[in-house]
C-alpha cells in the first residue's frame, strides 16, 4: 500500500533516524511511505482560543494538499505534528462556519472537502497491519529486554484526537509484546515530559525525564520506547543532563518505536544511534539482539 | 522596569498588564468554558505534572478568575502550563482547563506583552533543540 506521508520540520532534522527506520519498517512490511509533493509546517501547537482560526490555516493547507493528491488519508511520524493536524481536522468537521471562513480566505487553494483522515503510524501498524501479522514477520525477537512505553501527551489527549485510552493505553505495549520483549508499566507513561519548556526551563525538563525514568528503573526496564521526537530529546538529552543534578542518577537509554522494530524485523542498518545522549547499543549488544560490533569490549 | 542583558536580551519583569473591565468578561469570546463550573476539588492540580514549579495551584487559577484577582495575569503557572491537557481530561465538571489557561495567556500577549524574547535564546539552543519546541514556544510565549 501507498501512504501519503506527512514530515513535518523536526522529521527532517533532529529526527531522521525516526524517518529512516519508519521508512525501512513500512518496506519490509510491504508498504510504501511517499511524501507529500508539497507541505508546511502543521504550527506543532493547536490553537486553542475560539476566535483564532489564522492558526488553523498552517494545518489545514496540508490537509487540502493530500487532497489535491487524489490521498484520503496522511500518515505521520511526529506526535505533535498528527495532534495538530487531527485537531483542526475536529474543528472544521464540528464547525461549518469555521471552515468556510478559512476556505474563503485561502485563495490560493482548493476548497478543503473533509475528505482525508490523519493517522500515526502507531495507529497504521495497529489498525491496517495487525499485531498478529507484526508478529509474524518478527525474525529478531527482542527476548528478554524489558521495555517501558512512553506514550506522553499529544498521543492522547484532547480526547477528540486520541489514538488510545488516555489512562490506560496499550498501544505500545501491545507493540513491545508483538516484539518479544518484556513490558514495564509506569504511571508516568502518560504524563507530559516537559515538551517545548525544555528552552527556557532547562533543569525543570531534567527533573521530568528524572522522574519518568527513575520509576522504570525501579522496575527493572533496560530502556525506553516512546514516538515523538520532543519526548524523545526531553528524557534522553536532558536526562543525560540529570545526571550532573543528581547524584548518582544514571540515564538508561531511549529508543524510537521504529528503531526497536527495525531490529526485530532483522533489517540491515545502524537506526541513527549516534544521535542519542545514551547510546542504547551496548544494551542491545548485551542482551543479544544486535550484534557485537568490532571494537566493543 | 525591564533589565537589559547581553545580546539585547530583555528580562521583562514588570509587565504592565492592564484589564479594565472584569477577568471574566475577558475570557469570554477567548474561550466559552464555564469558570463557574468549577468547585474546586483540586484534581487538575493533583494531576498536574508542573504543579511543584508553579506558584498558583491549577485549581487557585480558576478560583482567581472567579474572584477577579487580576494577578492571575502575571502568575508563573499559567506559563509553565505547556497544554498536556490531563487536568482537562480529568476534570469532573469536565471544564477545558487547558483552554481557560491558553486564554489568560492571551490576554497578556494580546497587549503585546511577549513572555519570550528571541534575542535570549543562544546559538547553541537553536542548534541543538528540536525545531518543534521552539516553533511551540513561539506559539505559546510570543503574541
Amino acid at each position: 500500500m501507498e501512504l501519503l506521508y506527512y514530515p513535518g520540520c523536526t522529521l527532517k532534522t533532529s529526527a531522521v533516524n525516526l524517518e529512516e527506520s519508519a521508512f525501512a519498517v513500512a518496506e519490509a512490511l510491504g508498504h510504501s511511505m511517499i511524501e507529500m509533493e508539497e507541505w508546511n509546517c502543521c504550527g506543532v501547537s493547536a490553537s486553542l482560543t475560539e476566535d483564532d482560526l489564522m492558526h488553523h490555516l498552517a494545518p489545514l493547507r496540508n490537509l487540502v494538499h493530500a487532497e489535491d493528491q487524489g490521498m484520503d488519508r496522511i500518515v505521520t511520524l511526529c506526535d505533535m505534528c498528527s495532534n495538530t493536524l487531527k485537531q483542526t481536522d475536529y474543528r472544521v468537521r464540528e464547525r461549518e462556519d469555521d471552515l468556510k471562513t478559512l476556505n474563503d480566505f485561502m485563495d490560493q487553494e482548493n476548497d478543503y472537502r473533509m475528505t482525508v483522515s490523519v493517522q500515526h503510524f502507531l495507529e497504521f501498524l495497529r489498525d491496517d497491519v495487525g499485531w498478529k501479522t507484526l508478529k509474524k514477520k518478527v525474525v529478531n525477537p527482542l527476548k528478554g529486554v524489558r521495555i517501558m512505553p512512553y506514550y506522553g501527551c499529544m498521543l492522547l489527549r484532547p480526547r477528540e484526537v486520541a489514538i488510545d485510552d488516555a489512562e490506560e493505553p496499550r498501544i505500545m505495549a501491545d507493540l513491545i509484546k508483538a516484539l518479544g520483549a518484556e513490558v514495564v508499566d509506569n504511571p508516568y507513561k502518560i504524563e507530559c515530559c516537559g515538551s517545548y519548556k525544555t528552552i527556557e526551563e532547562k533543569e525543570m525538563t531534567s527533573r521530568r525525564a528524572k522522574t519518568i525514568s527513575t520509576y522504570a528503573v525501579e522496575r527493572d526496564a533496560d530502556l525506553i520506547m516512546l514516538s515523538c521526537p520532543l519526548c524523545k530529546y526531553n528524557i534522553d538529552q536532558r536526562g543525560k543532563e540529570a545526571e550532573l543534578l543528581f547524584d548518582g542518577y544514571s540515564q538508561i537509554p531511549v529508543m524510537y518505536y521504529t528503531q526497536l522494530l527495525a531490529i526485530a524485523l532483522g533489517l540491515e542498518g545502524d537506526w541513527g544511534f549516534g544521535a542519542h545522549a545514551v547510546d542504547p547499543t551496548p544494551l542491545l549488544e548485551e542482551k543479544g539482539v544486535l550484534p557485537i560490533s568490532e571494537g566493543s569490549t | 522596569m525591564a533589565t537589559e542583558t547581553e545580546g539585547g536580551c530583555q528580562d521583562s519583569a514588570d509587565k504592565h498588564i492592564v484589564v479594565s473591565g472584569k477577568l471574566i468578561d475577558e475570557l469570554e469570546g477567548l474561550c466559552e468554558e464555564d469558570v463557574f463550573g468549577c468547585y474546586q476539588c483540586g484534581t487538575c492540580a493533583a494531576g498536574c505534572p508542573f504543579m511543584d514549579e508553579m506558584d498558583l495551584t491549577v485549581d487557585e487559577v480558576l478560583r482567581y478568575v472567579i474572584l477577579d484577582k487580576k494577578e492571575v495575569l502575571e502568575s508563573k503557572t499559567i506559563w509553565l502550563c505547556a497544554s498536556c491537557f490531563a487536568c482537562a481530561e480529568r476534570c469532573p465538571r469536565d471544564i477545558n482547563i487547558t483552554k481557560i489557561m491558553e486564554a489568560l495567556r492571551q490576554i497578556v500577549l494580546r497587549q503585546n506583552i511577549d513572555e519570550t524574547d528571541l534575542e535570549c535564546l543562544t546559538d547553541e539552543e537553536k542548534r541543538s533543540i528540536p525545531q518543534m519546541a521552539f516553533v511551540s514556544l513561539f506559539r505559546k510565549n510570543i503574541g
